[in-house]
């Protein structure tokens, strides 16, 4: 049943049971190591076996703005964010008159006592929690008392849904790796705080969890994590960095995994890592290392890739290979710092000055993340140029349900790379000759003992010699030329994954993080409305020539995203032209959060509906 | 390096110096970088290096063009305006077994490049990084560039109000422990330091005085060859020793100072006159520098050298094989070690 169709109900212990399925909301105070008690909770459930989702709403600040944390329980396994929550536990007393109205009707408030609010409504069950005082009475350490007040809801929680002790405490081990210390003072709270509950609050809602199987051999991770995961897999061997929001925890990962998973017998590293002065200068110092040789890499989001234009443009016309992932968040300017979005689309596509486009592989899910973690190295050597990885907040910061990686099958495809002894066979070398037909040319590395192996590198004009040149014929054939190269890159990036539905008439396009809540609009258009869809999911540009005829097998195709300016609607626009643009229908949305099902769903039935009118008034 | 002497015109690699030569200079005839990249020539031949074994960088001006005109069979790479450093920064970390050579200008480093220029310093990546410097922007036409002096005319950019920024001095101010200040019209010093500068275990800064002849050659102009041969002010003479010659050096008096770099190499230092400056006081270079500037001085020489600093691939305790050539087997790690991790995360 889908559970944002509650009635609105008097709370009683008469209701019928709501298990496993509903979302609590915990409203905190940035800095207040509410994060901590999140994350037990969450790997708990996780743990009995029930499908979860993790979304951290933050502020872009170190401590005292408010924040928010979402965790949707789903006996179904939908994962997108719920616009509103059963359950919120109150713990800022600045958004608290908010946080209230949040809840959804039949839902339950359980607040800090210390809250002074007017409880008028009369669809709730409210359930008072003396945090302070518990926190007081246990934790001596006034620095850790604020810390010490979050496990009180984990264990009032706890008490009223029935979330397990055991795995609580196996998540606290987890944590913090187990170390007795902590653990052993945060699980006497949340005992303290269940058994509070059990004698003081009498329960009048209808919802608990209980045991099941659904998240057997899955892991939970964050994507930002994967794809760090996936580089260190994937071989890279040089990395440079410029903090920013959301994209320094992918830096972090590589910092904390290439130690132990990338150190030689010698206890020396196969790679390095540099924190650069900007971005500008990370995106440098990674075409110095792709010039060279290396596996290269650069993390960052927009504000970050904005720097990186001038180097993406000489990347792509002296053609070396690096690896960009741009974890997306909420722009122009500053924008959202803390807040997700697809917005970098289009500029990421075209960055550079000229007629400059790039390749784009658009990860969905961590799993995803870790395959184009080491995939994106394998095509940029391949395709000698830089490659970008749309990621983005939602999908780098959160923690997401997720198969095991699969390790890469195939070997590392290190391109077209001309040693000194295959220069000898060849007897001449031209860097920028297509001699295979496919664009691509092939090139040697720095250092390569050869009279033939040099070349010179420029973002200027240049002639098949790599030779400076100002020649019209020069520039035409080599603009030519690169043109076939990204002609090769749309058929060998990764294509998109569809779902053909038959008697669909209507149909969503989608990428990235929008995937879970389509999804999820799918399962309820079919279920709810009978309306049947199809799915086609974009990985990567270059767009898919067979996205054509997925338009052309649909009336209506609604190209689901998170921005304000539909930009890939947009680049469908120009993918599919002629008749079959006119099926392309924007369905974009921007606030800084998630994607929503509901959203989704309410959007095409509403969009449907104005076309059964035009169909009618016809 | 073979102690055996090379025949006649051959360098230790048994390579005439023509070898070493890049494409036809485009830059004005009499322009100083010419004189440079012929010195980089001369030193890269005298020292034997093997051309593939050399990386040229550049940024973009009318210096970073030069490359294409030296070290023919040299990988080159001619980034953008002022971002050498971080090219070279990737390019050299992730093979150390490259000697870097870069040519900047004083637009290029002095302005738009000054930031990237900083943090490479204070990286101490391992590479000679040359600024061709004159004063004025070449290839847009003469605007001044922040090196030019305060108070001086050009024709086109008029009356220069703002003081300049020396190189040498935000060199040390930086940690750089190879400052140098040469002039293009004395080549015998620019190869000299040419060579010292390939040995040194970090980036070398070789600050030259490279006249423009088209736009900045006024005889009252400091970056102009008649300033340079009126007013150079050697602080120190200077040989460049390698490890197995024999050190010889003209009987004439004065203090000498020998400092030995990480391969055995070695710099010899002549005092020229009593109390001259001592190169390896970072203060008192610092001293020379700002007092040379305020007085308008030309001041030639090693003005700073610390052979402490270990560079930036050292400090990244890196594996022996250049990270760029490492295969897979040292690159991708085991499956079960995937497998285990992947438990972990259950």
């Amino acid at each position: 049943m889908a559970v944002s169709d509650l009635q609105v109900v008097q709370p009683t212990a008469e209701r019928p049971p709501m298990v496993n399925t509903f979302a609590i909301m915990v409203a905190t105070k940035n800095g207040s190591g509410s994060q901590t008690a999140n994350t037990v909770l969450l790997r708990a459930l996780f743990k009995m076996g029930i499908p979860v989702s993790g979304k951290n709403l933050f502020p872009s600040n170190i401590q005292g703005l408010p924040t928010w944390y979402t965790i949707r329980l789903s006996a179904d396994g939908f994962t997108a964010r719920r616009p509103r929550s059963e359950i919120v536990v109150a713990m800022n007393p600045a958004t608290a008159i908010e946080d209230y109205q949040h809840v959804e009707s039949g839902g339950v408030f359980l607040y800090a006592d210390d809250i002074k609010l007017d409880l008028n409504r009369k669809d709730l069950s409210h359930y008072p929690v003396p945090a302070k005082a518990i926190s007081t009475k246990y934790e001596k350490d006034a620095r850790l008392r604020s810390y010490a007040a979050n496990m009180v809801y984990v264990g009032v929680l706890a008490h009223l849904l029935g979330i397990s002790l055991e795995e609580l405490e196996s998540a606290l081990n987890f944590h913090f790796k187990h170390k007795p210390k902590p653990v052993q003072s945060n699980m006497q709270i949340i005992r303290a705080s269940a058994e509070w509950a059990a004698q003081n609050l009498t329960k009048t809602d209808p919802f608990r969890v209980e045991r099941m199987n659904k998240t057997d051999g899955l892991i939970m991770i964050d994507g930002n994590t994967a794809a760090a995961l996936g580089a260190i897999y994937g071989g890279f061997t040089f990395a440079a960095w410029y903090p920013i929001t959301p994209a320094t925890s992918l830096a972090d990962a590589l910092t904390a995994y290439a130690p132990r998973l990338r150190t030689g017998p010698d206890g020396k590293a196969t790679y390095a890592i540099i924190q650069a002065e900007d971005e500008l200068a990370a995106l440098g110092m990674v075409i110095g290392a792709g010039w060279a040789g290396a596996r290269a890499m650069t993390s960052t989001s927009g504000p970050g890739i904005s720097l990186m234009a001038e180097f993406a443009g000489f990347g792509y016309y002296a053609e070396i290979p690096a690896v960009i992932w741009d974890i997306q968040r909420m722009g122009p300017s500053t924008g959202l710092p803390t807040r997700v979005s697809q917005g970098d689309v289009l500029k990421v596509y075209y960055l550079g000055h000229g007629d400059c486009k790039h390749v784009c592989l658009l990860p969905a899910h961590p799993a995803e993340c870790f395959e184009f973690g080491w995939k994106a190295f394998d095509l940029a050597e391949r395709l000698q140029t830089p490659v970008f990885v749309l990621s983005d907040l939602d999908i780098g910061m959160n923690q997401w349900m997720s198969p095991p990686f699969e390790y890469p099958e195939q070997p590392m495809d290190r391109g077209k790379v001309l040693d000194a002894k295959q220069l000898d066979e060849l007897g001449s070398f031209a860097r920028y000759k297509d001699v295979d037909g496919d664009g691509i040319p092939y090139r040697t590395l720095p250092g390569t003992p050869h009279p033939l192996a040099a070349y010179f590198t420029r973002g200027t004009g240049h002639n098949e010699k790599a030779g400076y040149s100002e020649r019209p014929d020069d520039w035409v054939k080599n603009m030519a030329r690169l043109g076939r190269k990204f002609e090769t890159a749309r058929k060998i990036v990764p294509q998109p994954v569809v779902q053909e539905v038959e008697g669909a008439r209507i149909a969503f396009i989608s990428y990235g993080s929008a995937d879970p809540a389509v999804e999820e609009a799918r399962w309820r258009l079919e279920h709810h409305h009978q309306i049947k869809t199809s799915y086609l999911r974009i990985r990567a540009l270059p767009l898919a020539d067979s996205i054509k005829d997925f338009v052309a097998a649909h009336d209506r195709v609604y190209v689901v995203e998170l921005n304000t300016d539909a930009q890939m609607y947009q680049l469908l626009r120009l993918h599919v032209g002629g008749e079959l643009e006119v099926r392309l229908r924007a369905a974009n949305w921007s606030d800084g959060l998630p994607l929503t099902a509901r959203w989704v769903t309410s959007h095409v039935l509403q969009a449907e509906q104005a076309e059964a009118e035009k169909e009618g008034s016809k | 390096m073979t102690a055996a002497a090379p025949a006649k015109n051959l360098n230790s690699l048994g390579l005439p110096k023509a070898e070493y030569k890049g494409l036809p200079s485009t830059l004005c005839a009499g322009c100083g970088h010419n004189s440079i990249s012929d010195k980089i020539i001369d030193a890269v031949w005298e020292l034997g290096l093997r051309q593939e074994q050399v990386i040229k960088l550049s940024g973009i001006g009318c210096s970073s063009k030069s490359p294409a005109y030296f070290l023919g069979r040299s990988f080159g790479i001619n980034t953008l305006h002022g971002r050498m450093p971080s090219v070279a920064t990737g390019a050299l970390t992730v093979n150390r077994t490259l000697y870097g050579i870069g040519v900047s200008g004083d637009g290029d480093t002095g302005s738009i490049g000054l930031g990237q220029f900083k943090h490479m310093l204070r990286r101490n990546v391992r590479m000679v990084y040359i600024i061709e410097n004159n004063g004025v922007y070449g290839l847009t036409k003469g605007q001044f560039s922040a090196t030019a002096d305060i108070g001086q005319e050009l024709k086109h950019a008029g009356r220069n109000e703002l003081p300049p920024i020396d190189l040498c001095l935000e060199a040390i101010t930086a940690e750089c422990g190879f400052v140098a200040r040469s002039f293009a019209g004395d080549p015998k010093h620019v190869i000299s330091l040419i060579k010292a500068a390939l040995n040194y275990r970090g980036t070398a800064v070789l600050d030259i005085i490279s006249p423009c002849v088209t736009f900045n050659d006024r005889d009252d102009s400091t970056k102009s060859y008649y300033w340079g041969k009126t007013h150079d002010e050697r602080i120190n003479d200077f040989s460049f020793v390698m490890p197995q010659e024999e050190i010889v050096i003209d009987q004439v008096e004065g203090e000498t100072l020998e400092v030995e770099l990480h391969d055995g190499s070695r710099i010899v230092l002549r005092k020229l006159a009593e109390g001259q400056h001592d190169p390896t006081d970072k203060y008192a270079a610092m001293r020379l520098l700002q007092e040379a500037r305020d007085k308008q001085q030309f001041i030639t020489g090693l003005i700073y050298i610390n052979t402490e600093r270990p560079s930036l691939a050292e400090l990244a305790n890196l594996v022996d094989t250049p990270l760029a050539f490492l295969p897979q087997s040292q690159l991708r790690p085991s499956r079960e070690s995937l497998e285990k991790l992947m438990e972990a995360m259950k």
